[in-house]
């Protein structure tokens, strides 16, 4: 239990995907400017990487390692994430379309998102079992998410103010960005269990 | 179209990293260093001139509606001989770059010109909108990478330009990298501003 | 050349022949780099061992073994030795150490000792603590100022502690909790090399969770 309890405090604080390990820049930059779609985009996010996870994990574990075709995994993860974005899209489609609706307009950017192929990688990598993969995958899209709205609700000051015109826009974005990832740095070293 | 129009347009009018503000997380993830920024931008053009190349030739082939996943299949190769040639003869740089190698393949500038040029132009032009581009990325990081380099340990490629100890550490953390990068696009600003 | 209409079966026949073609260029590929690969890696593996661990004419990495450490609990380690020897008699071992102290993780380092078990060389091979701060380790423990430098101690006479806890090595300036998962790697790996049964109480103390301590 305390593994799963360190795995999510350090994904989402720790080692937050966007603030320290510069995944998910992106998506960061260009939807953060409204607190209402930076959590759209959160939850989005959060939906489709526990799904991508649980499916690339498998693929890998009983799939690509069995064959002894590990040099494939790129191109297996990158698409089988952007089939089951599609796949996604569809199905809320169809079955929840209120959920659709408040998702709908993120989930094609979601595809080059990196934090899904990244988390995907990461999992494989840290030799997570099925479980610690998806309590990863899920903490970490909350870390996004977190990132997002703390962020979304700084631009949205931010655009109140008078910034010299040279630094409007993305530069003092990214200026505040360092100055957000200066404050989550407090965090590091936090250690449980 | 002048030929030379064509790189020099990925290198000025339409930089990826300070204009275009495109795949900003190797940017900002892997610039702690100069000699890293280099690499991660020289990987990242070898990407984007291959799959140019490539796309280019085959674009009649492939059927409108599968484009995009055509298009990502033959970036992730390419990305995979990049990272297994990297792996075999350059671990060093590979072990550094980590994550990033096989990120490229979300890299929205190598879709990006796949899609916007390459899909569109002959496969000589789409080489140098690659070259170009490429050049304009491999600047960019190695220019954020030596900055940072050289405000956090006072070094620039490895040579030692001022003490390690008088080193502002916050430079090659995170919060440096969007730090530096934002005020280097202002900088950027401020002198296309002067221009107009 | 006209462009292909985006029918169905055009579609399914693109894909599969890109995916054809990529899978026998890729397949190719990894062939022809297999070797290089593997030969990268134990080339780095190799010279690593060469420049902590006395001069040797064996064959250390034929001739490995592993040690566990903390068995049973889920600190439970695997350390690789490879020993050092010449004209057949062991003059000491390479030690490839690991510690889960370290303020961003686990770190591994490769540790060299003559046969009386006194400290040689060691060398870095993977951290994730603060860059900048954490690299330093590399350089720190061996540079002969102070009481920086661990060449040449033995971690059986007395055990190894930072000053900070009692100690008589000096910590890295700013990083005294990468400091002593440092040191705690180094006594793994010691014990490691003397096939030391767990003393499972011995080398964790619990000043490591002391959290006043800042980076």
């Amino acid at each position: 239990m305390i593994t799963y309890i360190s795995i999510f405090i350090t994904a989402i604080f720790v080692n937050n995907i966007v603030l320290s390990q510069f995944l998910g820049i992106c998506p960061f930059l260009g939807v953060s400017k409204k607190v209402n779609t930076a959590l759209g985009m959160g939850a989005a996010v959060t939906f489709v990487m526990t799904i991508a996870t649980i499916v690339t994990y498998l693929l890998q574990k009983y799939l690509l390692d069995i064959t002894g075709l590990q040099f494939m995994q790129t191109i297996v993860f990158i698409l089988v994430i952007a089939a089951l974005v599609q796949m996604v899209e569809i199905i809320l489609k169809k079955v929840s379309p209120s959920l659709y609706q408040a998702l709908g307009v993120f989930l094609p950017l979601i595809t080059t998102n990196c934090t899904i192929l990244g988390v995907a990688i990461l999992v494989i990598q840290k030799n997570f079992n099925l479980i610690e993969s998806v309590v990863f995958a899920v903490s970490t899209a909350l870390g996004f998410a977190l990132a997002l709205t703390l962020f979304a609700g700084i631009r949205e000051q931010l655009s109140l103010t008078n910034v010299p015109k040279s630094m409007q826009g993305i530069p003092i974005a990214l200026i505040a960005a360092g100055l957000l990832a200066m404050a989550f740095m407090g965090f590091s070293g936090i250690k449980i269990g | 179209m002048n030929k030379l129009k064509i790189i020099l347009n990925g290198i000025t009018k339409e930089n990826p990293t300070f204009v275009l503000l495109l795949g900003m997380c190797p940017t900002l993830g892997t610039t702690t260093s100069a000699e890293n920024g280099m690499g991660m931008g020289l990987a990242t053009m070898f990407v984007l001139i291959c799959s140019n190349i490539v796309i280019s030739l085959i674009k009649n082939i492939i059927p409108d509606k599968v484009r995009i996943p055509a298009f990502i299949v033959i970036i992730a190769t390419f990305v995979t001989v990049l990272e297994m040639c990297m792996k075999a003869y350059v671990p060093a740089l590979y072990s550094s770059l980590g994550l990033f190698i096989p990120l490229i393949v979300v890299n929205c500038i190598v879709l990006g010109r796949a899609e916007s040029f390459a899909a569109k132009h002959g496969w000589f032009d789409s080489l140098l909108d690659g070259l170009g581009i490429g050049i304009g990325f491999t600047l960019a990081l190695t220019l954020l990478g030596a900055l940072r380099e050289f405000l956090g340990t006072g070094k620039i490629f490895n040579m030692t330009l001022f003490p390690e100890n008088y080193g502002i550490l916050i430079f090659i953390l995170a919060p440096g990298a969007f730090i530096a990068l934002g005020y280097l696009i202002v900088i950027v600003n401020k002198l296309k501003s002067n221009k107009q | 050349m006209a462009k292909t209409e985006s029918t169905f079966l055009n579609m399914v026949l693109v894909l599969t022949i890109i995916c054809i073609i990529v899978g026998t260029i890729l397949g190719g590929v990894y062939k022809l780099t297999e070797a290089p690969i593997a030969k990268a890696e134990k080339a780095k593996q190799e010279k690593a061992i060469k420049d902590v661990a006395p001069d040797f004419d064996n064959d250390p990495i034929a001739e490995q073994y592993t040690h566990e450490l903390y068995a049973g609990t889920n600190e439970n380690m695997i350390l690789t030795i490879f020993p050092a020897k010449k004209n057949g008699i062991l003059v000491g071992a390479a030690v490839e150490s690991l510690t889960r102290k370290g303020f961003g993780g686990e770190i591994s380092i490769m540790v060299g000792f003559n046969a009386d078990g006194s400290i040689r060389n060691y060398q870095v091979l993977k951290h994730a603590e603060t860059p900048g701060l954490g690299s330093k380790m590399q350089e720190w423990f061996r540079t002969d100022k102070n009481h920086q430098s661990i060449l040449g101690l033995n971690p059986g006479k007395g055990e190894m502690k930072v000053s900070k806890d009692g100690g008589n090595i000096d910590a890295i300036t700013a990083a005294t909790i990468s400091s002593r998962a440092f040191i705690d790697a180094i006594q793994n790996a010691y014990r490691a090399f003397m096939g030391e049964p767990d003393v499972h109480s011995a080398a964790s103390p619990k000043a490591n969770q002391n959290k006043e301590e800042k980076k």
